[in-house]
């Protein structure tokens, strides 16, 4: 360690910290301009200006400048929009234009509703005349692009702040090394912050009939047009919770890291972090696949490097299994996005410029039907870019059987990374099987749903029963994941409201609870630098107060009534029964063993007579204010969302009902919750 | 069939990159001759402004329109001129990077080899302008062959290793039978069009009795996979790219390669577009390329698992590439060419950043083994975050250019296999799962610089400026080109357009 802590300081941290800069100024998004149209060449009719952003409902004005040498005719302006009906253009009816004249066209911005949102569209202009040689005679279109509403960059801020706050870290001087921790704390303090103002702001009611396909905070412009990849963000009832709990598990996650020594290159692991959480908020923003993949995969190299440089014994094989096996699924989503992509119907990017395809999620959803289409290789179109989609996700949620990564990766990483593994992480696959696989092909979902709801089932079972025989604390808790997101996937597969409500609310409660189980473990790794099940006992004589948060969280994992994890599971549950009633019946069982190894873990840690050899270790060594800072937060939301589940559940149901719309399913009579 | 054809005299403006790079070959030899032989610093800073001047030239004799240049045996077009700019950043990347290196010449102080490496240089991106541009089976064998027999010599100029020497000669070898291979199949087309247009090679070939047409094509492919290293034709390059002074096999990986690429695209499209349908099933000699494409990728990739040799595991990631570019030459449409330039041009600097790496390592007396890059995460941080990056941009991750490069390839891929059926649609999955097993070895060397401790004594690595300022530079292309792509995209888009011969 001594060798390594001298070659540490080398000289090159400064400019180190100025290519990281030059790096970030790259990185930052530049979301206006990235890719401009591409002008008509040649043009001889000018418009200024091109783009035109209204702030408030009003009018402004597009001129028309005829560059060329010969009369220009204008036949109209079109406003195009996908969604709303925000924007008019004043009537041009075959406007003549004399060589070097201009015009005027009014376009007002006249919100129809209350609803804050914002509005996009393009303004179409035909025109003919074109005298330019090169050019070819006919009916020309130029497009100006348009954007209404209140501009909240909020989403892109969200996303990119941890980014922003890297070359801090590399710039700080060398020898203060422990304040890096307070920096890193500071910097994943801002999107908790906008989280918060995001949540304030957060409409349940907004509908897909309100404009922007039912999405919130949306920006959207043209990023590379070579692919018709846009930058398009918004969240819905869907992503809303799961975002929030990102950014609060970041900060939790930073507070959970203080007991790394500082000679371990502090630097590098909380610019990993902070890189990690920037890919995980992007994942579930991004309304665009191609930024959803560059987000989705944003996540494993820091991962990787987490794992495998501040891990446990095993942990450069677990770094490895874990890329390699993440990167499986990863491209086979990747197979299935560029078959959507190609199978989608041409469309408008939002400046108005053509597409001949989409990447853009509610435009696949809403705007195409891929049940038509021809079969491939033999399979149903649909059903194969299912299958290739649920396998990717699967590997992500962990899916029995593809969940052998998991448990190695949960039990070598260090605390906060297990934690930010297990609470956001895990969800991405959940999230992106709604996201992606149910929204854009529900035909398909209806043909695998019986399926899905068996592997929850298994999920469940299994992973309980291989939790029950577990020796390792850690490995205990990450085979417990492996059950609860079982239920995820039960109530998901139900495709009732309640079971896919359900799913959303026990994703966010297993957020909660397993971010609350790894950082309980890391507090007992800390002192005792073990984790075997089989060597303690009686800590509760010794660390009351750690014994009552751990029976807590325990508890809720249980699924005990009155804390966030009895809500999902019943959730899903009876959501289930109504459809799957073998599946559910077996989950059930499942809680059983749920119970059993919960609360046998409690009984072994800290019940009966404590070991001699943690007399010394343990005692006095309750609890510290940081660890109550990073632990309070959790456990207020595990009860709070047990007791008064009710504002998550309005916030996803909406976008629920309006998902479940689309599958076609016939009610089941059972009420109008069922 | 030939638009636009310029006679002998008014070719020459057109042809003006060529001609600087051609004089500059001599400028270069006569200033290493003059007087002590002008310093390596010198020679190479003459070089890289004599390519800056190619790429002048380039831009400002650019034409919308195509041309056929001294009476149709070149192409000026959108096409060559993209992949012009693409050598001379390429050798210019080299250039300087030879600047601090003891592999080239007898030495350190070897200056006066350094002239004649510099001549060798810009011969060699002639030889590959050349090769961009060709449309004629004589223009094609001679440039092909300039480039093979500078790159034999290239690669044995280190003489006081033996490897270097046992490499070069390997090249030739190998070299000389490809080539007189390809010329037997030149000479089978001239039997059969009559001419050494590849316009009228298309049209010969339409009627030509499918056993002769076979063998010809089967024969200039074997002139082609060699140089461009795919299988089953790939069997130098990892000696070659071991033995050879490593700028010299960055050079290699790099440049021949995309020469190669647009060689084979006129020829495939060009000539022999009779062959290679680009609408319809897949038949025949599109089938026979996706198969080598297949080959390739997977051999590439699985052979790269067990190299513990830094220069041979990139020689075999680099014929993986290769093979997944060979996948967007069996495509035969137009999307697909684009892909292939906006995957070259990306290929090109996230390639040379890794080869950059292991010269700057190399001259520092790091070592070229797997191993021996231990602990370099804590000894040289930034050139190794350097090389990290690059290697996961050759693994086709994002946010990486390697990512966009990728995702261009397989998207046409899949487009065409609407069309063309099940065998693009397995072509673009093994073509991904070729990314997973690739992952393997670029996170092993990532894991060695990182997880793994220094050997006993092994000290902090300081860099020579250059290559330090070489390596920010392309590695923040790198990263540029995967967050903002319309630059390279729209260059493409433009180019791709012109094809001489049409």
């Amino acid at each position: 360690m001594h060798r390594l802590r001298s070659i540490s300081h080398h000289s090159l941290t400064r400019p180190s910290g100025i290519f990281l800069i030059a790096l970030a100024v790259l990185v930052a998004p530049r979301v206006y301009a990235v890719d401009p149209v591409p002008p008509e060449a040649p043009p001889s009719l000018e418009l200024q200006p091109r783009s035109l952003v209204f702030g408030a409902p009003g009018s402004a004005f597009v001129t028309v400048y005829n560059r060329g040498a010969a009369p220009v005719t204008l036949n109209d302006a079109r406003v195009v929009s996908l969604g709303q009906a925000d924007f008019t253009a004043e009537p041009v009816r075959h406007r003549q234009l004399a060589p070097g004249a201009s015009s005027t066209v009014k376009l007002t911005y006249q919100p129809g509703s209350r609803v804050r949102r914002q509005s996009f569209a393009a303004v179409e202009l035909e025109y003919e005349g074109n005298s330019t040689a090169a050019a070819a005679p006919g009916k020309h279109i130029q497009t100006v692009a348009l954007r209404g509403g209140e501009d909240l960059s909020l989403l892109t801020w969200l996303i990119f702040a941890p980014l922003l706050g890297i070359p801090m870290l590399f710039l700080w001087p060398r020898g203060r090394e422990r304040q890096l921790r307070v920096v890193a704390l500071l910097v994943s303090a801002v999107p908790v912050t906008l989280a918060a103002r995001m949540v304030a702001m957060f409409d349940p009611l907004f509908k897909r009939a309100d404009g922007n396909f039912g999405y919130q905070f949306v920006q959207h412009v043209a990023w590379i047009r070579a692919f018709n990849v846009e930058y398009h963000v918004g969240v819905d009832g869907l992503s809303v919770g799961l975002v929030a709990l990102t950014a609060l598990i970041g900060f939790i996650a930073v507070l959970a890291s203080w007991s790394i020594p500082v000679e371990r290159n502090l630097r590098g692991y909380f610019s990993l972090l902070l890189v990690l959480e920037t890919g995980l908020l992007g994942v579930f923003v991004a309304l665009d696949l191609f930024l959803f993949y560059v987000f989705w995969e944003l996540v494993l190299v820091p991962m990787f490097f987490l794992i495998g440089l501040w891990g446990g014994p095993r942990k450069e094989y677990a770094a490895i299994k874990f890329f390699i096996y993440t990167l499986l699924g990863s491209v086979l989503i990747l197979l299935a996005i560029i078959a959507l992509y190609y199978a989608s119907s041409p469309t408008i990017l939002v400046d108005g410029t053509a597409a001949a395809h989409t990447l853009d999620i509610p435009k696949l959803v809403h705007l195409n039907d891929f049940s038509g289409h021809p079969a491939l290789l033999g399979f149903r179109f649909v059903n194969l870019l299912w299958v290739l989609l649920f396998i990717g996700f699967a590997i992500k949620v962990p899916v029995v059987p593809l969940h052998t990564w998991l448990p190695d990766a949960h039990v070598e990483a260090p605390t906060a990374v297990s934690v930010i593994l297990a609470s956001v992480m895990l969800k991405m696959g959940t999230y992106g099987m709604l996201r992606i696989g149910w929204s854009i092909l529900p035909e398909a979902t209806r043909w695998a749903a019986p399926a899905v709801s068996a592997l929850g089932a298994i999920c469940i079972v299994y992973g309980a029963f291989c939790a029950l025989a577990q020796t390792d604390l850690k490995r205990l808790v990450a085979y417990s994941s492996i059950s609860h997101l079982g239920f995820c996937l039960l109530g998901m597969a139900a495709l009732t409201p309640l079971g896919v409500n359900g799913a959303i609310f026990q994703m966010l409660s297993h957020g909660v609870v397993s971010g609350l189980l790894f950082l309980l473990v890391g507090v007992l790794y800390d002192r005792a630098k073990t984790r075997g099940l089989d060597e303690f006992g009686g800590v509760a004589t010794v660390m009351p107060r750690y014994a009552t948060v751990f029976a807590l969280a325990f508890l809720a994992s249980l699924g005990l009534p009155g804390l966030s994890g009895f809500i999902g599971e019943l959730m899903a549950l009876v959501g289930s029964f109504g459809r799957y009633r073998t599946a559910a019946a077996v989950s059930a069982f499942g809680l059983i063993i749920g119970a059993a190894y919960n609360l046998w873990a409690i009984r072994r840690i800290h019940l009966g007579p404590l070991p001699d050899r943690w007399k010394t270790v343990l005692t006095g060594r309750d609890l510290d204010g940081r660890e109550w800072a990073s632990l309070l937060p959790l456990v207020a939301l595990t009860i709070g969302l047990g007791l008064y589940p009710a504002p998550i559940i309005d916030a996803a149901s909406t976008s629920v009902a309006e998902l479940l719309a689309m599958m076609g399913l016939p009610s089941l009579g059972l009420g109008g919750e069922l | 069939m030939l638009s636009n054809v310029l006679s002998n005299g008014a070719s020459l403006r057109p042809f003006a990159p060529e001609l600087v790079l051609g004089i500059g070959v001599l400028v270069v030899l006569l200033v290493g001759l003059v007087g002590k032989g002008g310093s390596r610093g010198l020679l190479l800073g003459l070089t890289v402004a004599i390519l800056a001047g190619a790429a002048v030239a380039t831009a400002v004799t650019r034409d919308e329109a195509t041309r056929a240049l001294f009476g149709g045996l070149l192409a000026r077009d959108g096409f060559g001129d993209y992949f012009k700019f693409l050598f001379v950043a390429a050798a210019a990347l080299v250039a300087l990077a030879s600047v601090s290196t003891d592999e080239i010449g007898a030495g350190p102080s070897d200056d006066r080899a350094v002239a004649e490496y510099a001549a060798l240089l810009l011969a060699a991106a002639l030889g590959a302008a050349l090769m961009a541009s060709a449309t004629d089976l004589l223009t094609a064998y001679l440039s092909l062959e300039f480039i093979s027999i500078l790159s034999y010599v290239l690669a044995a100029f280190s003489p006081q290793r033996p490897r270097s020497a046992e490499a070069g000669l390997k090249y030739a070898i190998y070299g000389g039978v490809a080539t007189g291979a390809m010329l037997y199949g030149f000479s089978l087309l001239y039997g059969l069009a009559a001419s050494t247009e590849l316009n009228a090679v298309r049209v010969a070939l339409t009627a030509a009795p499918p056993l002769v047409a076979g063998t010809a094509l089967a024969l200039c492919l074997a002139g082609f996979g060699f140089k461009l290293a795919i299988v089953p034709f790939h069997m130098w390059c990892p000696d070659v790219y071991q033995g050879a002074p490593t700028p010299v096999a960055a050079f290699f990986s790099v440049v021949p390669k995309a020469a190669g690429f647009a060689l084979a695209y006129r020829f495939l499209l060009g000539g022999a577009a009779p062959l290679v349908p680009a609408l319809g099933p897949a038949t025949g000699w599109a089938a026979v390329l996706a198969a080598l494409a297949a080959a390739t990728m997977t051999l590439g990739n699985l052979a790269a698992l067990g190299q513990r040799n830094l220069k041979r595991l990139l020689a075999y990631s680099s014929i993986a590439h290769a093979g997944t570019m060979t996948m967007a030459l069996a495509l035969g449409t137009e999307s697909g060419a684009r892909a292939l330039m906006l995957y070259a041009g990306i290929y090109l600097f996230m390639n040379l950043a890794a080869f950059l790496a292991v010269v700057a390592f190399i001259h520092r007396g790091v070592g070229e083994t797997v191993d021996d890059l231990a602990g370099l995460g804590r000894r040289a941080p930034l050139p190794a975050l350097c090389l990290t990056l690059a290697l996961f941009s050759l693994a086709g991750l994002p946010p990486f250019g390697g990512f966009v490069a990728k995702f261009a390839i397989i998207s046409a891929t899949i487009e065409r296999g609407a069309t063309g059926g099940g065998l693009y649609f397995g072509l673009a999955a093994l073509a991904v799962l070729n990314t997973v097993v690739a992952l393997y070895y670029y996170a092993r060397v990532a894991k060695v610089m990182y997880f793994d401790l220094p050997r006993e004594g092994a000290g902090p690595v300081r860099l020579a400026p250059i290559h330090v300022g070489l390596l920010g530079a392309t590695t923040l292309a790198v990263i540029a080109l995967g967050i903002y792509v319309p630059p390279l995209s729209s260059l493409v888009a433009a180019s791709a357009g012109g094809w001489a011969g049409r």
